[in-house]
This record gives C-alpha cells, sequence and structure tokens, in this order.
C-alpha cells in the first residue's frame, strides 16, 4: 500500500504547531498526576498486586483438615527437583510414626532452599500424597543464606491447611469395616 | 584594592557558588520529578534520613516529593569506585571533568543577580565585557565534552565528542549573532547596564523577540539538552562522551552541564527579561533597603527557576533531532535568520536616529 504523504505547509514546517501540540500533551499530563492523582505506579510494598489464581509461589508444605502432615517422606520431589533445593530426611526405621493414621511415615526434617528454588512446580505436579503446594508467595527475603533455607515447621506454618482430598481415609475406614488395622489407628 | 573588597567578593563567590551547586542537586530532583509526572509516574519518593518522618506536619509530605533524594544521589556518587580504565590517556582523563565544570562555573560570575544589598552589589564582577567575557567562557566548555571522548580512547566516547564540537560551534555562532541586536538596542556591553537599560525601556524580548527565539534554542543545543542531546545520545552512544567516566569524575560532568543549565537560564532572564526587575511595585529601581534588595534577588531567582523549568519540561516533550536536521536548522534557518535580525535591527535604530 502507497500512502500519499501531503507536502507540509509552511506553517506546519515551523514546528510551531508540533511545538504547542506537545506542550499540550505533556501539560495535560503533568498537571493530571500531580493534582489529580492518577499515576499509573503501584507504590509497591504499600500496594500489592492480584496474583493469578494459577500462579507458581513458593512451594511450602500443607497440612490436612485434620491438621495432620500430608508429606510421608518418599522423596520424590527431593529426587525431581532439578536445581536440588529440597532436602529431606526421613524418619528411618526407629523414627517417629506419621501424626495421621493409616501412613506409615513422615520426615523428620523436610528442607526447601528458597535461594535455589525456581518455582518450576515440579514438586507439586509428582507429589503422591498432594502435600506439597506452589502457594502465592513471591517475595521471600531474608538477611543470610542459613535464614533462606526454610525447615518443616515453617513451610508447615507457611502452608497452612489444604482441605483436598484425604486418600488413606477411605482404606482407612475399608479397614476399619473389615476389622483389620493396617498400620496403626 | 582594599580588604572590604577582597572580603565581600570572597563571600559573594562563596554564597553564590553554595547556590548554584544546590541548584543544581534540585534541578536533577526537578527533573526526575517532572520527568514523572509527565509521564505518569511518581518519581523518588522514599529517600529519607530516619529523623525526617519526625517534621511534623510537612515531613511525610517532603518525602514524598523526593527533598532528600539528592543528598542519597551526592552520597552514592562519593562513595562509588573512581576507576580509570586500561588504555585511556590520563592526563587528558582527568583534566576533562575540570574543564567541563569550571566554564560554567565561571560565567555566573557576571551576572547580577540582584541589585544591591545595603552598599554592596549584587554581582560577583561588574565586568564592562560582561557579554563577551560570557560568551569567551562559555565556548570553552566544548573543551571538557571534547577532551572527555578522546582522553576515553573508546569508540562512542570520542563520536560524543565529535558531534558535540560541531553542534557547540555551529550554535556558537546563531548564539553570539542573536545577542548583536540586543548589544545594538541597548549600546552596552555590560549586564548591569543592560538591566538598567531594560528597568527604563521595557523588557528586551520585546524588542528583540526574534533574537531571543534564536538564543533560546541555541542555548538547548549549547547545554546538549534534548532535543539536541547528540553528545550524550543514549540510543545511539551508549553513554556519549562520560560512557567511560564513573564516580565523582561521571558526577562532574553532571554538575556542568546542569551549571551550563543555570548559566544559560541566568543569562536569558538577564539579556530579555529584565534581570532582578520587575516593572511595578518600583522594584525596577536599585534597593534602597535591605527587604527590596531581597526581594529582588528572589525575583530573579523565581525568573531563572521559570526558564529552568522549561529546560526540564522540553526535555520530556520532543524527540531527539536527526543529526542532518541539527546542522541544517542550525547553519541554514538559525544563522541566515540572525543576520537578517541584525540587519533589521541596525536599520529600524538608524531611520530613528534619523
Amino acid at each position: 500500500m502507497i500512502v500519499n504523504r501531503k507536502p507540509l505547509t509552511i506553517w506546519e514546517r515551523l514546528y510551531l504547531p508540533a511545538i504547542a501540540g506537545g506542550f499540550k500533551v505533556t501539560a495535560r499530563h503533568l498537571f493530571r498526576s500531580l493534582f489529580g492523582g492518577k499515576t499509573v505506579t503501584m507504590e509497591y510494598p504499600e500496594q500489592k498486586w492480584a496474583v493469578p489464581t494459577d500462579y507458581r509461589g513458593a512451594p511450602y508444605l500443607v497440612r490436612d483438615q485434620d491438621g495432620h502432615t500430608k508429606c510421608v517422606s518418599c522423596q520424590l520431589c527431593e529426587f525431581i527437583c532439578p536445581p536440588k533445593a529440597i532436602k529431606i530426611i526421613p524418619p528411618g526405621p526407629a523414627g517417629p510414626l506419621a501424626d495421621r493414621p493409616n501412613a506409615e511415615k513422615m520426615p523428620l526434617e523436610f528442607e526447601i532452599n528458597m535461594l535455589r528454588c525456581i518455582y518450576c512446580g515440579f514438586c507439586q505436579e509428582v507429589c503422591p500424597e498432594e502435600a506439597i503446594f506452589l502457594l502465592k508467595d513471591y517475595s521471600l527475603t531474608g538477611l543470610s543464606r542459613e535464614e533462606m533455607i526454610y525447615n518443616k515447621e515453617k513451610l508447615l506454618a507457611l502452608g497452612g491447611v489444604h482441605g483436598g482430598i484425604q486418600k488413606w481415609k477411605h482404606k482407612l475406614e475399608e479397614a476399619k469395616g473389615q476389622g483389620s488395622f493396617p498400620v496403626k489407628l | 584594592m582594599n580588604w572590604n573588597f577582597i572580603i565581600f567578593s570572597l563571600v559573594k563567590i562563596a554564597i553564590v557558588i553554595g547556590v548554584v551547586q544546590g541548584m543544581v542537586a534540585y534541578a536533577v530532583l526537578a527533573e526526575r520529578k517532572v520527568s514523572a509526572w509527565i509521564q505518569d509516574r511518581v518519581g523518588p519518593n522514599r529517600c529519607a534520613p530516619p529523623f525526617a518522618k519526625y517534621i511534623p506536619v510537612v515531613g511525610p509530605a517532603l518525602i514524598r516529593l523526593g527533598i532528600f533524594q539528592p543528598l542519597a544521589d551526592g552520597l552514592k556518587f562519593v562513595l562509588k569506585e573512581d576507576f580509570t580504565p586500561a588504555g585511556v590517556r590520563k592526563v587528558y582523563f582527568w583534566l576533562a571533568p575540570a574543564i567541563a565544570v569550571i566554564p560554567s562555573m565561571l560565567v555566573v560570575a557576571v551576572i547580577p543577580f540582584g541589585s544591591q544589598l545595603g552598599h554592596q552589589q549584587m554581582v560577583i564582577s561588574d565586568l564592562n565585557v560582561g557579554i563577551l567575557y560570557t560568551f569567551g567562557i562559555v565556548s570553552l566548555g566544548v573543551y571538557g565534552i571534547v577532551l572527555a571522548g578522546y582522553a576515553a580512547n573508546s569508540k562512542y566516547p570520542f563520536l560524543g565528542g565529535i558531534r558535540s564540537s560541531a553542534q557547540m560551534i555551529s550554535y556558537e555562532i546563531a548564539m553570539g549573532m542573536s545577542v548583536i541586536p540586543v548589544l545594538l538596542i541597548a549600546g552596552n556591553l555590560n549586564l548591569s547596564r543592560i538591566i538598567g537599560w531594560q528597568a527604563q525601556h521595557g523588557w528586551l524580548v520585546l524588542y528583540a523577540p526574534v533574537s531571543f527565539f534564536i538564543f533560546l534554542v541555541a542555548s538547548f543545543a549549547e547545554t546538549n539538552r534534548l532535543p539536541f542531546d547528540f553528545p550524550e545520545a543514549e540510543q545511539e552512544l551508549v553513554g556519549g562522551y562520560h560512557t567511560e567516566y564513573s564516580s565523582m569524575k561521571f558526577a562532574l560532568f553532571f554538575l556542568g552541564e546542569y551549571s551550563n543549565m543555570i548559566a544559560s537560564a541566568a543569562m536569558m532572564v538577564t539579556l530579555f527579561f529584565g534581570g532582578w526587575t520587575l516593572p511595578f511595585w518600583g522594584l525596577d529601581h536599585p534597593a534602597a533597603t535591605l527587604g527590596a534588595g531581597l526581594a529582588q534577588i528572589l525575583i530573579f531567582l523565581v525568573k531563572m527557576l521559570l526558564f529552568m523549568l522549561l529546560f526540564i519540561w522540553v526535555r520530556w516533550m520532543w524527540p531527539r533531532f536527526r543529526y542532518d536536521q541539527l546542522m541544517h536548522l542550525g547553519w541554514q534557518r538559525f544563522v541566515p535568520l540572525a543576520l537578517l535580525n541584525i540587519l533589521v535591527t541596525a536599520v529600524v535604530l538608524w531611520m530613528r536616529v534619523k
């Protein structure tokens, strides 16, 4: 397509209309943001953006409706984690039992190094117990590297309760009905 | 040469330099704030020393306006590493920032920033060739930039230096010729006398509007401000002539640039807008009382600040010219226009004398 460019008139070639137009536009914006308070800036720590529903933030451990640890220390997330941010210490043969019925284990210690985490969400995807979720936290800060390694208590506290399915509950009820208890009540 | 003169001169020099430096710091802040407002942003509004929020009533407003930002900026420049790259021409590399700052400070010496306080004339040096001195000194300013570009031994600063030399020399011609009608009309080179003439006959911008227009545009080019900021066109030249500079040496270029702006604003006020005078309330005579003297200094500062605001405003309004457009405008538009202006003014004056 050929655009016909009209030759500029002498008035236009003096730049003066363009100059006046420039003054008008900039003055309008200046007064609008100075007195009308209409700025596009979001002043961050005071104002925060609405986090999208499918946002992948920091991974935290969650509890079930009854307040039990959902993690069974299977270590799948530890193995899948691309930057090796997760470190799990399983309880071992003599370690403490799970704090919920019908689960065999819970981790002795569960650490996520938030400086290494890349928020990929593999841990959430791979978790067979729906025990770890990428929640909406995005601004993790600390004064030292040690502080940025979150331990089990901190992760559970930050994760809160996630009222999803309780997949072992049905097994437990079945077992109760049959009068046999596979692990413990 | 008596002691009185020396002491008062030193005091005036100290105060003027202090005020100019302070104005530079706050011109940078104004630049950032105005640019922010024009672009619908907020601008610096956080920086504050710990005691600031305990200042009653105005404290939060001052923080919001970023009043303390220049202090932080200055501190940052002082604390940064002063790095001299390998392969620079060291003598010139160290000399250039000084040469960039000194001329713009020297120009302020001849500008009358008030009538008088007591018996002291409010001008550091009441030179009888004031304008010639100014132009002589201003044209030295280009050496700072050219030297910086050459000394850095790097291609982008070098291009910036070359551009600035061509630009500043071209526009100096138009600028110098634009002032000649002013001299013809006022009949004097002394800036105080020119102000005196304007107090009697009215501001020179009414007699020589074309001169003012050319002077205004040329001073934009002389101070390397947009739309003529070729020596430091970031998109084209990385940082321009001061790419290789850091820390206080870089700050000195900044200081020089903004002092230049202040000096040209002061020159425009003095030459075309009656300096420290106002045509009413009897403010056009040298002050008899201390209060009137201070009021006239204030008038001068306000007029100057309005021009500074114009400089800043224009920067965020227009895109940069193309280099050939700049040269075209300078040589083929302003130089003939300035010549014609001189001719017409001279003829009109001649006719009136006859």
